[in-house]
């Protein structure tokens, strides 16, 4: 049956219904579709027309060497830069030019390569920013502070609990974040990006100078995401192992262009990307 | 050609020479700036306190003589002597080296590493003690400053431009001390420049302005970089001092021009010495036109606030200024 | 008596978020609320009224909204002084123009009307950050008082050029004219002082101070988590306002009387407003009051000392508090960037635990 299934997806590249992978997870329709995206800065091509999608439900890696413009990629997906050319479309509808807020709002989280916390909050405040797409109360019933205001604060603590728990943070949550080490920042701004019950989660190197055991709890806590609130996640990662592992397909970037797109063993095995990685002979 | 209209040069003409004092001010900023990033709002404060101090040291007053003879209950003013420009000039160049000392080593040692705007109030700090540091020393009623240097309207340019207009034009006014600020101006900028592009230190510092880290990592000291930097703008502020001291007297509106070498920052952009020099000549002469044109018409009283205006205008479209590279954020 | 959060168990989210979560706080709160309510109105005289606790509610009122705006959201502001002059010409206005309506009424449409003023004047904030945003307020400083100055609208065509506040009434007492009793004056500074201090904790407690603190630590990763930039700094310039404002037509209502622009709403106030907020503590409301009463007293301390002690003529004083407020600014930024509350709060650390060292 697994078998089956890969061949399946080895066969035909038109996936229009969705597949099943490995592990026997269904993965749903297109969620995210990138068409012909170029982006550039001044005279500098970051990315030059990529084109990619991502499933609903899957676990779609971004991999390539530094200065590839994976970053960037992500950075276009929250609407942090507007590409030049090309188009997004989300959920079957073309993305008109959003601002990032906006991106936000349509259900899309994103972790940061070089941690973005706010560093003057406590944990928990931290986490709760990422509930603020569900607080709508407004100024005076917050001046007042009481009904809505401190009913829609109670609700929205008791989400971020939820994923404190999860987590596994509950003994730092009302640390400042100035003071936390490195690891468990990450932690606390996967929970951030969490609390927005997010339908697509972007994770710009989750794993960046982590240890092994770090490694494996931050990947233990993907693939519950995954699994139990079946986010979809697209994540960029240096480690091979973990991306190999983690992902049901990946994309392979190099100088802003893409150079292979498919399932692990697919890209494992393109020679482009062997070229990418490892180098070819000068002819 | 009409008067009207060469009222209107003359206005731009003097809105030039004030705009050169505005960008001599502004030059102190962006010579720290660059090389620390530290905002400096103690400029002004700095060309007050020089100039106090030059003016306490040439009339040879006692410093303190107030707070000393409050406590010791003496009567000492002066020392009796007076002390000649030259030598004055020189012995307050040296005080302004010790406090850019005192401020690297008290102050800013302890900020490295700190968030632009904390580093931007502890300045508003240091405004506030050498205000008041500067009043103790030398007193605060108001001294004039006298190196000697030429004052009122020049003659000469009166007369060759009187032929220009009709018989109701009596040629340009233009004051002789605004020609020397000028001139002094101009030097001032030429060697530094010159101190920045052929020296040692220059080289260093220029190194400092792009990059601490790399700087520190070829073995330059950033202490004596930052102290370096302090100093000039001590000398800067100095300059300033004694022309703006020479013009309207030393005294407290004197750090006020502080104030106004802001918008020219902003205007010019905060890293470039030509962005200081034309922003400077923009909002002078943008603020003498103003209140020329319009003045008259709003109650006057319009150079409080246009360069603000102005500038705030300009960078609502520009925010990186006239001279600044455009800014690409990252995250 | 002991100061412990030990057996003090929150079994609610609400317990745990109330402003106030160690019960001996709670008591020490209330307490502070009854005596100034309940004792110091019967025991104030003009000198205490004047020189210490009616400027100090009132400075406490401008402190609270910088904090919200330069603590809480980040965004410096030298132009204090000019919103403060908002609110005392909008409330002289209101006064002359509408006299049948209460003062109190009128003290409080001066700080909506100061609050669209500063959001007008926040806008270049979405472009410019920073210290250029912080050179940027001081236009608003500069053109405000010009304005105010020059446009004989604002203050009614009167010959001197100045503002005088008529006698307004509150229940049949006078609260503003030369024949306001002391203890009148303070409490109306009193009540509106704890009103904006109860207002800006449940402003910055929820979503919206979550917001503003987003953007202050971190404006470009706030946008992405869903923040626009936009409403949240607008909102903090204009709640900033409504207190600065608010403080403005006290100072001029109840405590001066009578203003001329320049001189009482200068940059000075503004500087003076940003030193209390550095020296109390950036982002902290009882911050606000500890700063307020620091550079409060500090002038009539100083003056006990150097005049009234040592006979030293009052310019010299005036050096003297010049040279250690300048050191003390420089002081707390090295030291201790969060203030006096930053202080408070690990002496209370240090008082839990005591006589423990951990």
């Amino acid at each position: 049956m697994i078998e089956a299934a890969e061949k399946h997806m080895h066969q035909n590249e038109d996936l229009t219904s969705g597949y099943t992978t490995a592990d026997g997870r269904r993965i749903g329709d297109v969620m995210m579709d990138l068409k012909s995206i170029t982006l550039r800065f001044g005279g500098v091509v970051a990315i030059q027309d990529i084109s990619f999608d991502i499933r609903q439900g899957e676990i779609r890696a971004i991999i390539g060497p530094n200065g590839a413009g994976k970053s960037s990629m992500l950075n276009v997906i929250s609407g942090f830069y507007v590409p030049q050319e090309g188009e997004v479309w989300f959920r079957g509808k073309k993305r008109p030019s959003l601002k990032p807020y906006q991106v936000a709002q349509q259900g899309i989280a994103r972790t940061f390569q070089n941690i973005a916390l706010f560093e003057g909050m406590t944990v928990l405040d931290n986490v709760m920013t990422g509930r603020l797409n569900f607080m709508k109360s407004g100024w005076l019933a917050q001046t007042i502070w009481l009904g809505k205001a401190s009913r829609e604060e109670t609700a929205n603590r008791q989400k971020v609990e939820e994923i404190i728990d999860f987590l596994e943070i509950q003994s730092i949550r009302k640390t400042p974040v100035g003071r936390l080490p490195y690891g468990l920042k990450k932690r606390v701004e996967l929970a951030r990006a969490l609390a927005a019950e997010p339908e697509l989660l972007l994770l710009d190197e989750p794993m960046a100078g982590m240890n092994v055991e770090e490694k494996e709890d931050m990947s233990r806590f993907i693939l519950d995401v995954n699994d139990e609130f079946g986010t979809t996640i697209a994540l960029i990662e240096h480690d091979m192992g973990v991306v190999m592992d983690l992902s049901d397909r990946v994309v392979v970037m190099d100088y802003g262009k893409k150079i292979g797109d498919g399932t692990p063993d697919e890209v494992r095995n393109n020679e482009q990307v062997i070229a990418a990685y490892l180098g070819v002979p000068n002819e | 050609m009409s008067a009207d209209f060469l009222y209107g040069i003359e206005v731009i003409l003097n809105g030039l020479m004030a705009g050169v004092m505005y960008a001599l001010v502004a030059l102190g900023f962006v010579l720290i700036f660059k090389a620390s990033g530290i905002f400096n709002f103690a400029q002004g404060v700095m060309a007050l306190f020089a100039a106090l101090t030059l003016v306490g040291i040439m009339e040879g007053q006692v410093p303190f003589s107030h707070l000393i003879n409050e406590v010791f209950g003496t009567e000492v003013h002066h020392f009796g002597w007076h002390v000649p420009a030259l030598l004055a000039i020189a012995i307050t160049l040296f005080v302004m080296v010790a406090f850019a000392w005192a401020v690297q080593k008290f102050l800013f040692k302890h900020l490295v590493g700190q968030e632009p705007i904390i580093l931007f109030m502890a300045t508003i700090g240091l405004a506030y003690f050498l205000e008041g540091f500067g009043d103790l020393m030398w007193g605060s009623n108001i001294k004039t400053l006298n190196l000697g240097l030429p004052q009122g309207g020049s003659r000469v340019i009166e007369d060759m431009t009187a032929k220009l207009g009709g018989d109701d034009f009596y040629g340009f006014f233009i004051d002789k001390l605004d020609i020397v600020a000028t001139g002094v101006a101009i030097v001032l900028v030429l060697s530094l420049i010159c101190f920045s592009q052929f020296t040692k230190q220059g080289r260093a510092m220029r190194a400092v302005a792009d990059d601490h880290q790399a700087a520190l990592s070829v073995g330059i000291s950033l202490n004596f970089i930052w102290v370096l930097v302090w100093s000039l703008a001590g000398l800067v502020a100095l300059v300033a001092g004694v022309m703006w001291g020479a013009k309207s007297g030393v005294q407290f509106s004197l750090s006020l021009i502080a104030l106004k070498a802001l918008p020219v920052l902003m205007l010019g952009g905060f890293t470039s010495i030509p962005g200081a020099i034309v922003g400077g000549l923009i909002i002078g002469v943008g603020e003498k036109l103003f209140e020329y044109l319009i003045g008259p018409m709003v109650g006057g009283a319009t150079e409080n606030w246009f360069a603000y205006v102005l500038a705030l205008a300009f960078l609502v479209f520009r925010p990186q200024g006239l001279f600044g590279e455009k800014i690409i954020e990252r995250v | 008596m002991f100061y412990r959060e030990a057996g003090d168990f929150k079994t609610s989210y609400e317990a745990d978020s109330q402003t106030f979560p160690i019960a001996f706080d709670r008591y020490r709160y209330w307490f502070v609320l009854a005596v100034a309510f309940l004792v110091i109105p019967f025991v104030i005289n003009d000198y205490w009224a004047n020189a210490l606790l009616i400027p100090f509610l009132i400075y406490a009122i401008a402190a609270i909204g910088l904090n919200i705006l330069t603590g809480y959201c980040g965004q410096v502001s030298l132009g204090t002084g000019a919103f403060m002059a908002v609110g005392a010409y909008a409330c002289y206005k209101l006064m002359t123009a509408f006299p049948e309506i209460n003062i109190l009424l009128h003290i409080l449409l001066s700080g909506v009307v100061t609050a669209v003023v500063g959001a007008a004047f926040g806008l270049p904030s979405l472009r410019i950050k920073g210290f250029y945003l912080a050179v940027a307020t001081l236009a608003a400083q500069f053109f405000l008082v010009w304005l105010f100055n020059k446009v004989p609208w604002f203050y009614n065509n009167s010959a001197s050029g100045q503002i005088s506040a008529p006698e307004r009434f509150v229940f049949d007492i006078a609260v503003t004219g030369p024949n306001t009793k002391a203890w009148a004056a303070y409490l109306v500074c009193l009540v509106f002082v704890t009103l904006s201090a109860i207002v800006a904790r449940n402003l910055t407690r929820g979503s919206m101070g979550r917001r503003w603190m987003a953007i202050r630590d971190m404006d470009i990763a706030a946008e992405i988590i869903g923040v626009n930039p936009l409403k949240a700094k607008l909102s903090a310039f204009a709640v900033s306002s409504f207190f600065v404002g608010i403080s403005g037509a006290l100072f001029f209502a109840v405590y001066l009387g009578a203003v001329e622009v320049g001189e009482v709403f200068g940059i000075n106030k503004s500087f003076l407003v940003l030193f209390m907020i550095i020296i109390g503590g950036l982002g902290s409301i009882f911050g606000a009051f500890a700063g307020a009463a620091f550079l409060v007293c500090l002038p009539v301390v100083l003056k006990v000392i150097g005049v009234d002690l040592f006979g030293w003529p009052p310019d010299l004083v005036a050096h003297f508090q010049l040279v250690i407020i300048g050191l003390l600014i420089m002081f707390f930024l090295i030291k201790e960037p969060h203030g006096l509350a930053q202080l408070w709060r690990v002496a209370k650390e240090k008082l839990r635990l005591w006589p423990f060292p951990y």
